[in-house]
């Protein structure tokens, strides 16, 4: 993997790496694929993918629920946690110039 | 008295009979907690909030409302959201968050439900990626039978606290072993049922379609007991099951068939490929007597063969990122969590937060996610794991034609020494070898201890069973415990046994 590809990587996962960590998780990440790439020694022709390890056993729907209100306004308690608020409002750095 | 070597059914007698109020048990177990600090098995205690719960519970129980499990003592991996303690996952990410809410397993355990009081939130690796509490970013929490050694993971606090007497019980998740092998490593009792079967509701996600609750405990009959209450259909979780309750204490104690022997008629399947290379030597031993103990109560074993066990580890690591990328990508230090203190815009903001937020296993598993779900490596990575994931469930299904559970050793070896195994990630990967397949396939599975390694050290017997089969899991489990005491022994110096 080559730095171009490992800062694409990084980009996708929302993550910035430190210049200087780029070999070391280059390396890392190349023995993981190397550890997995045995996944494409095996003849899968026919085979669906298992998506919810039930559906071996039996048919498994789609969980739906009515389209209502099922809980209060609790907007105080939900936002305790952010890190920066302001009247109810989440404060983020400005994104239109 | 020594109440942390009590089971619940003899702490839930004492609270009825008066011997002790529900706020002396508690009292008594946070000083416990306090005395062994250094074990790090908790990552919030606020006496405050466990007393009050106390309180309301000897009120039930001087009422005559009590269950069977009103005022006794439990511990909550800090995966669980709580609304009294801080859930942090573990992670720097979350250091400081208090969730609005209370995950479902808390509820159906705490003062609305059976009426446990919660003694504090028990360590474990962050965000229950790891496989020897090392991920913690609060440091690990070190295996009671000797500290120099890993408590397993990724839920090692819970059973540092179970088995070092800092909680009567404590509750766990297990996502590719994260029950199983701490259980194992210190030496308790530890069951991840059927997926699907307990609520994710306020969970903190890892990997959705693997991820499963359970308790952790120190017998197969106190973790029948809190699978019980914690278990059943939730409609805000999309994966939960709807099914009638199954009585997890409806077998115990009874004899498997009319045969004569408890177990007569038992057909233990035992898989060639969980006995390969890489097996300790004390390790097999100790499940081969476990084996031959379950021979004499009456069960049969028969060699079985599993044949992807050695794919179970490529799948795992593709699948398991691949939702955890998902997952995670949550947080972004704007509606909760850690928020970078130096960024130019909103997308730095987002990168740096994450950044230094989550610790360097979580950051590999989010890269690794990334890259095989992205363009072009779908097919070739994430499609083709869960293709290979329906042969592993399958296989299953043909081995337990056979036979009614499977045994084999919980991990490869007992527990590693601090350090040892941290530098080199794929290293640690190898050792869940036994434990991600009934994860991958959704099976119960559990862990019971069957041995002491020469150096004093904990060994784990895995039973696997078919779907829904926990209450004879559990039976069989119990079996065996009614005629053995591994699991009654404790580690030196905390005194803590049944």
């Amino acid at each position: 993997m080559n730095i171009e590809e490992i800062n694409h990587l990084a980009k996708l996962s929302g993550l910035e790496l430190d210049p200087n960590q780029t070999k070391q998780v280059s390396i890392e990440l190349e023995n993981i694929l190397s550890l997995v790439a045995e996944l494409q020694s095996v003849d899968t022709t026919g085979v669906e993918p298992l998506f919810h390890p039930i559906a071996v056993i039996e048919p498994l729907s789609q969980a739906l629920r009515r389209d209502v209100v099922s809980e209060d306004n609790n907007r105080t308690n939900n936002m305790l946690s952010a890190p920066i608020s302001h009247e109810g409002l989440y404060l983020v750095p400005k994104v239109i110039e | 008295m020594n109440w942390h070597e009590k089971s619940l059914t003899e702490l839930s007698s004492a609270l009825s009979a008066k011997e002790i109020s529900s706020v002396e048990l508690t009292q008594f177990f946070l000083g416990r907690i306090a005395k062994f600090k250094g074990l790090n098995a908790y990552l919030d205690i606020q006496e405050e909030f466990s007393l009050r719960d106390a309180l309301v519970a000897d009120q039930k129980i001087a009422r005559g409302e009590a269950g069977p499990l009103t005022g006794i003592p439990v511990a909550h991996k800090d995966v669980f959201v709580t609304k009294d303690w801080k859930s942090t996952a573990a992670s720097k990410m979350l250091e400081n968050y208090l969730s609005p809410y209370d995950a479902r397993v808390v509820e159906l355990l705490g003062g609305n439900g059976a009426g446990m009081v919660c003694l504090g939130k028990t360590n474990m690796d962050e965000f229950a990626m790891g496989s020897s509490n090392e991920n913690s970013a609060f440091g690990p929490a070190l295996n009671p039978w000797n500290t120099n050694y890993v408590s397993g993971g990724s839920s090692g606090g819970s059973a540092v606290a179970v088995a070092a007497g800092l909680t009567p019980i404590a509750t766990g998740t297990d996502t590719g072993g994260s029950i199983r092998q701490p259980a194992a490593f210190c030496g308790i009792t530890g069951i991840k049922p059927t997926y699907g079967s307990v609520s994710r509701y306020g969970m903190i996600a890892y990997a959705s379609s693997l991820d499963q609750a359970g308790p952790m405990g120190k017998s197969a009959k106190d973790c029948a007991l809190i699978l019980n209450a914690i278990s059943g259909h939730d409609p805000r979780d999309s994966t939960s099951l709807r099914k009638d309750t199954i009585d997890y204490q409806a077998l115990l104690g009874k004899p498997w068939s009319t045969g004569g022997l408890p177990l007569q008629g038992l057909r233990i399947g035992v898989p060639e490929e969980y006995f390969a290379q890489g097996l300790q030597e004390e390790v097999r031993e100790a499940v081969q007597a476990a084996l031959k103990k379950f021979e004499d109560l009456g069960a049969t074993c028969i060699s079985v063969s599993l044949p992807k066990t050695k794919l179970s580890i490529p799948v795992y690591y593709v699948l398991a990122p691949a939702e955890a990328s998902s997952n995670l990508s949550r947080y972004d230090g704007v509606r909760y969590g850690y928020r970078a203190k130096e960024y130019k815009d909103l997308n730095q903001m987002y990168e740096r937060s994450r950044s230094e937020g989550f610790g360097a296993e979580v950051k590999r598993r989010i890269l690794i996610g990334s890259y095989v779900l992205s363009q072009g490596y779908y097919d070739a990575y994430y499609l083709q794991a869960q293709k290979i994931r329906r042969i592993i469930a399958e296989d299953f299904q043909t081995a337990f034609t056979q036979c009614d559970v499977l045994m084999g050793p919980v991990a490869p070896q007992v527990a590693w020494k601090v350090g040892e195994k941290s530098k080199d990630p794929v290293e640690m990967y190898l050792e869940d070898i036994y434990t991600l397949s009934p994860n991958l396939a959704g099976l119960p599975a559990m862990s019971i201890p069957c041995g002491m390694s020469q150096q004093g050290l904990p060994i784990g017997l895995q039973i696997i069973g078919n779907y829904f089969s926990e209450a004879k899991m559990l039976q069989i489990a119990d079996q065996y415990q009614q005629n053995s005491s591994w699991h009654e022994l404790a580690p030196a110096g905390t005194g803590a046994q049944i």
